[in-house]
Protein backbone atom coordinates (compact mmCIF):
# COMPACT_ATOMS: atom_id res chain seq x y z
CA UNK A 1 0.00 0.00 0.00
CA UNK A 2 2.93 2.07 0.60
CA UNK A 3 3.66 2.21 -3.24
CA UNK A 4 0.19 3.30 -3.67
CA UNK A 5 1.07 6.59 -1.33
CA UNK A 6 4.67 6.65 -3.98
CA UNK A 7 2.55 6.60 -6.58
CA UNK A 8 0.23 9.63 -5.71
CA UNK A 9 3.30 11.41 -4.95
CA UNK A 10 4.92 10.98 -8.33
CA UNK A 11 1.55 11.54 -10.22
CA UNK A 12 1.38 14.96 -8.41
CA UNK A 13 4.33 15.86 -9.34
CA UNK A 14 4.25 15.13 -13.05
CA UNK A 15 1.17 16.71 -13.29
CA UNK A 16 2.55 20.07 -11.81
CA UNK A 17 5.35 19.98 -14.11
CA UNK A 18 2.47 19.01 -17.07
CA UNK A 19 0.37 22.24 -15.88
CA UNK A 20 3.70 24.31 -15.82
CA UNK A 21 4.70 23.06 -19.71
CA UNK A 22 1.04 23.71 -20.47
CA UNK A 23 1.17 27.06 -18.94
CA UNK A 24 4.97 27.96 -20.65
CA UNK A 25 3.46 27.21 -24.09
CA UNK A 26 -0.06 28.58 -23.26
CA UNK A 27 -2.34 26.44 -23.93
CA UNK A 28 -3.13 26.81 -20.24
CA UNK A 29 -4.34 30.33 -19.17
CA UNK A 30 -2.54 31.32 -15.72
CA UNK A 31 -6.29 31.96 -14.02
CA UNK A 32 -7.43 28.13 -15.36
CA UNK A 33 -3.93 26.60 -13.87
CA UNK A 34 -4.27 28.02 -10.25
CA UNK A 35 -7.26 24.77 -9.42
CA UNK A 36 -4.86 22.30 -10.85
CA UNK A 37 -1.59 23.47 -9.53
CA UNK A 38 -3.50 23.76 -5.89
CA UNK A 39 -5.02 20.21 -6.58
CA UNK A 40 -1.54 18.60 -7.33
CA UNK A 41 0.31 20.98 -4.52
CA UNK A 42 -2.79 19.63 -1.99
CA UNK A 43 -2.48 15.75 -3.13
CA UNK A 44 1.84 15.91 -2.87
CA UNK A 45 1.49 17.55 0.70
CA UNK A 46 -1.06 14.74 1.70
CA UNK A 47 1.22 11.95 0.41
CA UNK A 48 3.90 13.17 2.41
CA UNK A 49 2.51 14.82 5.03
CA UNK A 50 0.43 11.69 6.90
CA UNK A 51 -1.99 13.91 9.36
CA UNK A 52 -4.71 14.33 7.50
CA UNK A 53 -4.76 10.94 6.02
CA UNK A 54 -4.65 9.46 8.96
CA UNK A 55 -7.11 11.61 10.76
CA UNK A 56 -9.85 10.93 7.71
CA UNK A 57 -9.02 7.17 7.96
CA UNK A 58 -9.72 7.15 11.95
CA UNK A 59 -12.83 9.48 11.16
CA UNK A 60 -14.57 6.73 8.82
CA UNK A 61 -12.86 3.82 10.21
CA UNK A 62 -11.14 3.15 6.81
CA UNK A 63 -8.48 0.00 6.99
CA UNK A 64 -5.26 1.59 5.69
CA UNK A 65 -4.11 5.09 5.19
CA UNK A 66 -4.01 4.70 1.08
CA UNK A 67 -7.65 4.06 0.77
CA UNK A 68 -7.74 7.27 3.32
CA UNK A 69 -5.32 9.19 0.59
CA UNK A 70 -7.16 8.06 -2.57
CA UNK A 71 -10.37 9.20 -1.08
CA UNK A 72 -8.81 12.85 -0.66
CA UNK A 73 -7.36 12.29 -3.93
CA UNK A 74 -11.09 11.41 -5.51
CA UNK A 75 -12.52 14.54 -3.35
CA UNK A 76 -9.62 17.15 -4.73
CA UNK A 77 -10.07 15.92 -7.81
CA UNK A 78 -13.83 16.29 -8.47
CA UNK A 79 -13.90 19.91 -6.61
CA UNK A 80 -11.66 20.69 -9.63
CA UNK A 81 -14.16 19.24 -12.09
CA UNK A 82 -17.12 20.86 -10.71
CA UNK A 83 -15.04 23.88 -10.96
CA UNK A 84 -14.40 23.47 -14.55
CA UNK A 85 -17.69 22.27 -15.63
CA UNK A 86 -19.25 25.81 -13.87
CA UNK A 87 -16.93 27.90 -15.73
CA UNK A 88 -17.62 25.89 -19.18
CA UNK A 89 -21.23 25.77 -18.81
CA UNK A 90 -20.62 29.81 -18.09
CA UNK A 91 -18.93 30.01 -20.90
CA UNK A 92 -21.04 28.52 -23.50
CA UNK A 93 -23.67 30.64 -22.13
CA UNK A 94 -21.77 33.90 -22.61
CA UNK A 95 -20.36 32.42 -25.96
CA UNK A 96 -24.04 31.55 -27.15
CA UNK A 97 -24.82 35.00 -26.84
CA UNK A 98 -21.94 37.05 -28.06
CA UNK A 99 -22.71 34.61 -31.73
CA UNK A 100 -26.52 35.64 -31.47
CA UNK A 101 -24.99 39.37 -30.80
CA UNK A 102 -22.33 39.02 -33.55
CA UNK A 103 -24.92 37.94 -35.82
CA UNK A 104 -27.58 40.91 -34.86
CA UNK A 105 -25.22 43.29 -35.83
CA UNK A 106 -23.96 41.49 -38.81
CA UNK A 107 -27.82 41.61 -39.46
CA UNK A 108 -27.86 45.84 -38.84
CA UNK A 109 -24.84 46.40 -40.64
CA UNK A 110 -26.21 44.75 -43.68
CA UNK A 111 -29.61 46.06 -43.77
CA UNK A 112 -27.62 49.95 -43.48
CA UNK A 113 -25.41 48.76 -45.91
CA UNK A 114 -28.34 47.76 -48.62
CA UNK A 115 -30.10 51.66 -47.32
CA UNK A 116 -27.08 53.26 -48.41
CA UNK A 117 -26.56 51.34 -51.50
CA UNK A 118 -30.42 51.83 -52.54
CA UNK A 119 -30.03 56.05 -51.38
CA UNK A 120 -26.45 55.88 -53.21
CA UNK A 121 -28.62 54.28 -56.20
CA UNK A 122 -31.76 56.99 -56.25
CA UNK B 1 -50.17 44.14 -37.07
CA UNK B 2 -46.22 44.11 -36.71
CA UNK B 3 -45.53 40.60 -38.09
CA UNK B 4 -42.41 38.43 -38.21
CA UNK B 5 -41.56 34.38 -40.13
CA UNK B 6 -38.86 33.12 -38.52
CA UNK B 7 -37.60 29.90 -40.02
CA UNK B 8 -34.80 28.64 -38.34
CA UNK B 9 -32.36 26.31 -40.66
CA UNK B 10 -29.44 24.65 -40.94
CA UNK B 11 -28.65 22.88 -44.05
CA UNK B 12 -32.06 23.09 -45.59
CA UNK B 13 -31.14 24.49 -49.20
CA UNK B 14 -32.95 21.93 -50.66
CA UNK B 15 -36.61 23.08 -49.19
CA UNK B 16 -36.06 26.10 -48.44
CA UNK B 17 -36.61 28.45 -51.20
CA UNK B 18 -40.36 26.75 -51.49
CA UNK B 19 -41.02 27.29 -47.70
CA UNK B 20 -40.54 30.97 -47.88
CA UNK B 21 -42.73 31.33 -51.31
CA UNK B 22 -45.58 29.49 -49.05
CA UNK B 23 -44.68 31.76 -46.03
CA UNK B 24 -44.95 34.97 -48.61
CA UNK B 25 -48.28 33.42 -49.94
CA UNK B 26 -49.55 32.80 -47.13
CA UNK B 27 -48.93 36.22 -45.14
CA UNK B 28 -48.35 38.87 -47.82
CA UNK B 29 -46.16 41.75 -46.78
CA UNK B 30 -45.03 39.87 -43.10
CA UNK B 31 -41.04 39.96 -43.60
CA UNK B 32 -39.69 36.53 -43.19
CA UNK B 33 -36.31 35.75 -41.22
CA UNK B 34 -34.38 32.85 -42.05
CA UNK B 35 -31.19 32.21 -39.19
CA UNK B 36 -28.97 30.52 -40.90
CA UNK B 37 -27.10 28.17 -37.82
CA UNK B 38 -24.28 28.00 -39.91
CA UNK B 39 -25.14 25.59 -42.41
CA UNK B 40 -22.86 23.83 -45.07
CA UNK B 41 -24.52 24.01 -48.03
CA UNK B 42 -25.80 27.07 -49.53
CA UNK B 43 -28.82 28.06 -47.59
CA UNK B 44 -28.04 31.53 -46.78
CA UNK B 45 -27.58 32.37 -50.62
CA UNK B 46 -31.22 30.24 -51.25
CA UNK B 47 -33.02 32.24 -48.42
CA UNK B 48 -31.80 35.77 -49.99
CA UNK B 49 -32.94 34.49 -53.49
CA UNK B 50 -35.92 33.40 -52.21
CA UNK B 51 -36.91 36.98 -50.75
CA UNK B 52 -35.72 36.18 -47.24
CA UNK B 53 -33.43 38.19 -44.81
CA UNK B 54 -31.01 36.27 -43.00
CA UNK B 55 -29.30 36.42 -40.22
CA UNK B 56 -26.38 34.31 -40.40
CA UNK B 57 -24.95 32.66 -37.26
CA UNK B 58 -21.16 32.76 -36.91
CA UNK B 59 -21.20 29.02 -35.83
CA UNK B 60 -23.45 26.01 -34.81
CA UNK B 61 -25.28 27.09 -31.93
CA UNK B 62 -28.19 24.30 -32.20
CA UNK B 63 -31.89 24.99 -32.76
CA UNK B 64 -32.35 26.77 -29.47
CA UNK B 65 -30.18 29.30 -29.92
CA UNK B 66 -30.70 29.53 -33.68
CA UNK B 67 -34.63 30.27 -32.68
CA UNK B 68 -33.45 32.78 -29.83
CA UNK B 69 -31.57 34.50 -31.62
CA UNK B 70 -34.64 35.27 -34.27
CA UNK B 71 -36.18 35.88 -31.32
CA UNK B 72 -34.02 38.60 -30.05
CA UNK B 73 -33.91 40.36 -33.04
CA UNK B 74 -37.43 40.42 -33.57
CA UNK B 75 -37.88 41.49 -29.93
CA UNK B 76 -35.49 44.77 -30.73
CA UNK B 77 -36.88 45.09 -33.91
CA UNK B 78 -40.16 46.10 -32.15
CA UNK B 79 -42.19 43.41 -33.75
CA UNK B 80 -45.48 42.13 -32.23
CA UNK B 81 -46.25 38.79 -33.36
CA UNK B 82 -43.37 36.11 -34.87
CA UNK B 83 -44.58 33.16 -35.79
CA UNK B 84 -41.77 30.26 -36.15
CA UNK B 85 -42.25 27.90 -39.32
CA UNK B 86 -39.61 24.71 -39.75
CA UNK B 87 -36.92 25.19 -42.76
CA UNK B 88 -37.93 21.54 -44.08
CA UNK B 89 -41.01 22.28 -44.83
CA UNK B 90 -42.92 19.83 -42.62
CA UNK B 91 -44.97 22.78 -41.25
CA UNK B 92 -47.55 24.62 -43.79
CA UNK B 93 -46.87 27.84 -43.51
CA UNK B 94 -50.96 28.14 -45.00
CA UNK B 95 -51.87 27.67 -41.47
CA UNK B 96 -49.99 30.99 -39.64
CA UNK B 97 -53.26 32.77 -40.27
CA UNK B 98 -54.90 30.53 -38.34
CA UNK B 99 -52.28 30.58 -35.34
CA UNK B 100 -52.37 34.51 -35.46
CA UNK B 101 -56.11 34.88 -35.11
CA UNK B 102 -56.25 32.43 -31.93
CA UNK B 103 -53.31 34.24 -30.88
CA UNK B 104 -55.09 37.61 -30.93
CA UNK B 105 -58.47 36.85 -30.20
CA UNK B 106 -57.73 34.06 -26.70
CA UNK B 107 -55.36 36.47 -25.26
CA UNK B 108 -52.85 33.94 -24.86
CA UNK B 109 -49.40 34.62 -25.32
CA UNK B 110 -48.19 31.18 -27.28
CA UNK B 111 -50.48 28.89 -29.94
CA UNK B 112 -48.63 25.64 -31.02
CA UNK B 113 -49.34 24.16 -34.42
CA UNK B 114 -50.27 20.60 -33.28
CA UNK B 115 -50.50 17.38 -34.93
CA UNK B 116 -52.40 15.84 -32.02
CA UNK B 117 -54.72 18.04 -31.10
CA UNK B 118 -57.90 16.23 -29.36
CA UNK B 119 -55.86 13.19 -29.84
CA UNK B 120 -56.05 12.83 -33.39
CA UNK B 121 -52.68 12.50 -35.92
CA UNK B 122 -50.98 9.74 -36.53
CA UNK B 123 -47.24 8.94 -34.78
CA UNK B 124 -44.72 8.70 -36.95
CA UNK B 125 -43.14 5.92 -34.92
CA UNK B 126 -43.90 3.94 -31.72
CA UNK B 127 -40.66 5.44 -29.98
CA UNK B 128 -42.01 8.99 -30.75
CA UNK B 129 -45.69 8.21 -29.59
CA UNK B 130 -44.54 6.66 -26.53
CA UNK B 131 -41.74 9.71 -25.74
CA UNK B 132 -44.74 12.44 -26.88
CA UNK B 133 -46.93 10.32 -24.53
CA UNK B 134 -44.66 10.47 -21.65
CA UNK B 135 -44.32 14.27 -22.54
CA UNK B 136 -47.93 14.67 -21.74
CA UNK B 137 -47.72 12.82 -18.60
CA UNK B 138 -45.02 14.91 -17.33
CA UNK B 139 -46.30 18.81 -18.90
CA UNK B 140 -49.98 18.14 -17.36
CA UNK B 141 -49.32 18.61 -13.63
CA UNK B 142 -46.45 21.46 -14.28
CA UNK B 143 -48.81 23.55 -16.87
CA UNK B 144 -52.05 23.07 -15.55
CA UNK B 145 -53.81 21.75 -19.03
CA UNK B 146 -53.24 19.27 -21.02
CA UNK B 147 -51.21 19.76 -23.93
CA UNK B 148 -51.19 17.58 -27.13
CA UNK B 149 -48.30 18.50 -29.62
CA UNK B 150 -45.55 19.47 -26.83
CA UNK B 151 -42.59 18.74 -29.33
CA UNK B 152 -43.99 21.30 -31.90
CA UNK B 153 -42.01 24.16 -33.25
CA UNK B 154 -44.18 25.29 -35.47
CA UNK B 155 -45.63 28.22 -33.15
CA UNK B 156 -46.53 31.74 -32.71
CA UNK B 157 -45.90 34.02 -29.97
CA UNK B 158 -46.99 37.80 -29.17
CA UNK B 159 -44.55 40.41 -27.57
CA UNK B 160 -44.96 39.46 -24.03
CA UNK B 161 -43.62 35.69 -24.98
CA UNK B 162 -41.02 37.16 -27.03
CA UNK B 163 -39.96 39.02 -24.16
CA UNK B 164 -40.04 36.24 -21.80
CA UNK B 165 -37.91 34.24 -25.03
CA UNK B 166 -35.14 36.64 -26.09
CA UNK B 167 -34.12 36.56 -22.49
CA UNK B 168 -34.84 33.06 -21.30
CA UNK B 169 -34.92 30.63 -24.04
CA UNK B 170 -34.23 26.31 -23.28
CA UNK B 171 -30.95 25.94 -26.08
CA UNK B 172 -30.31 22.30 -26.81
CA UNK B 173 -34.43 20.99 -27.23
CA UNK B 174 -36.46 24.02 -26.62
CA UNK B 175 -40.25 23.15 -27.59
CA UNK B 176 -40.92 21.32 -24.29
CA UNK B 177 -39.01 23.54 -22.03
CA UNK B 178 -40.44 26.68 -23.87
CA UNK B 179 -43.70 25.63 -22.21
CA UNK B 180 -42.75 25.53 -19.18
CA UNK B 181 -40.43 28.72 -19.29
CA UNK B 182 -44.04 30.23 -20.08
CA UNK B 183 -45.86 28.67 -17.62
CA UNK B 184 -43.42 29.85 -15.00
CA UNK B 185 -44.33 33.86 -16.18
CA UNK B 186 -48.40 32.80 -15.67
CA UNK B 187 -48.40 33.06 -19.48
CA UNK B 188 -51.25 31.03 -20.84
CA UNK B 189 -51.54 29.02 -24.75
CA UNK B 190 -53.37 26.77 -27.29
CA UNK B 191 -52.98 24.74 -29.60
CA UNK B 192 -54.52 24.87 -33.16
CA UNK B 193 -54.72 21.72 -35.24
CA UNK B 194 -52.55 21.43 -38.26
CA UNK B 195 -51.73 18.58 -40.47
CA UNK B 196 -47.90 18.63 -40.21
CA UNK B 197 -45.90 17.14 -43.84
CA UNK B 198 -43.22 15.27 -44.72
CA UNK B 199 -39.78 16.74 -45.21
CA UNK B 200 -39.17 18.08 -48.68
CA UNK B 201 -35.95 17.50 -48.72
CA UNK B 202 -32.71 16.22 -46.78
CA UNK B 203 -32.92 13.73 -44.01
CA UNK B 204 -34.07 13.96 -40.35
CA UNK B 205 -30.57 13.82 -38.29
CA UNK B 206 -32.90 12.02 -35.33
CA UNK B 207 -31.50 8.54 -34.21
CA UNK B 208 -32.84 6.46 -31.71
CA UNK B 209 -29.67 7.59 -29.67
CA UNK B 210 -30.42 10.97 -30.12
CA UNK B 211 -34.20 10.52 -29.21
CA UNK B 212 -33.11 8.67 -25.88
CA UNK B 213 -30.72 11.82 -25.11
CA UNK B 214 -33.08 14.51 -26.25
CA UNK B 215 -35.46 12.70 -23.82
CA UNK B 216 -33.17 12.92 -21.18
CA UNK B 217 -32.42 16.05 -22.27
CA UNK B 218 -35.59 17.20 -22.01
CA UNK B 219 -37.05 15.92 -18.86
CA UNK B 220 -33.78 17.32 -17.04
CA UNK B 221 -34.30 20.34 -18.46
CA UNK B 222 -37.70 20.34 -17.62
CA UNK B 223 -36.50 20.00 -13.53
CA UNK B 224 -34.33 22.89 -13.83
CA UNK B 225 -36.74 25.10 -15.04
CA UNK B 226 -39.04 24.03 -12.24
CA UNK B 227 -36.10 24.35 -9.73
CA UNK B 228 -35.09 27.75 -11.06
CA UNK B 229 -35.41 30.80 -9.31
CA UNK B 230 -37.77 33.10 -10.90
CA UNK B 231 -34.85 35.28 -12.00
CA UNK B 232 -36.42 36.68 -15.54
CA UNK B 233 -39.34 39.45 -15.04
Amino acid sequence: MERLIQLVNVVSLLLMLVVFLSLRRQRIRPEYSVAWLGACAALFLFSVWPGPALWLQRMLGLPDRPLALMLIVFAVFMAVFYRFTVRISDLKDSNIALAQRVAILEFHIRSLDEKVKNSNGN
Amino acid sequence: MKLLVIIPAFNEEGAIRTVIREVQAAVPGAPVLVIDDCSLDETKAAAREAGAQVLPLPHHLGLGGCVQAGYKLAYELGFDYVARVDGDGQHNPADIPRLLEVLQKKNVQMVIGSRYSEGGGEYSSVPRGLGIMLFRMVLRPILGKAVHDPTSGFVAVNREALKVFSHSFPLEYPEIEALVVLQRKRFQFEEVECIFRDRMAGQSTITPMKSFRYMIHVLLGVLVNILRKRAVS
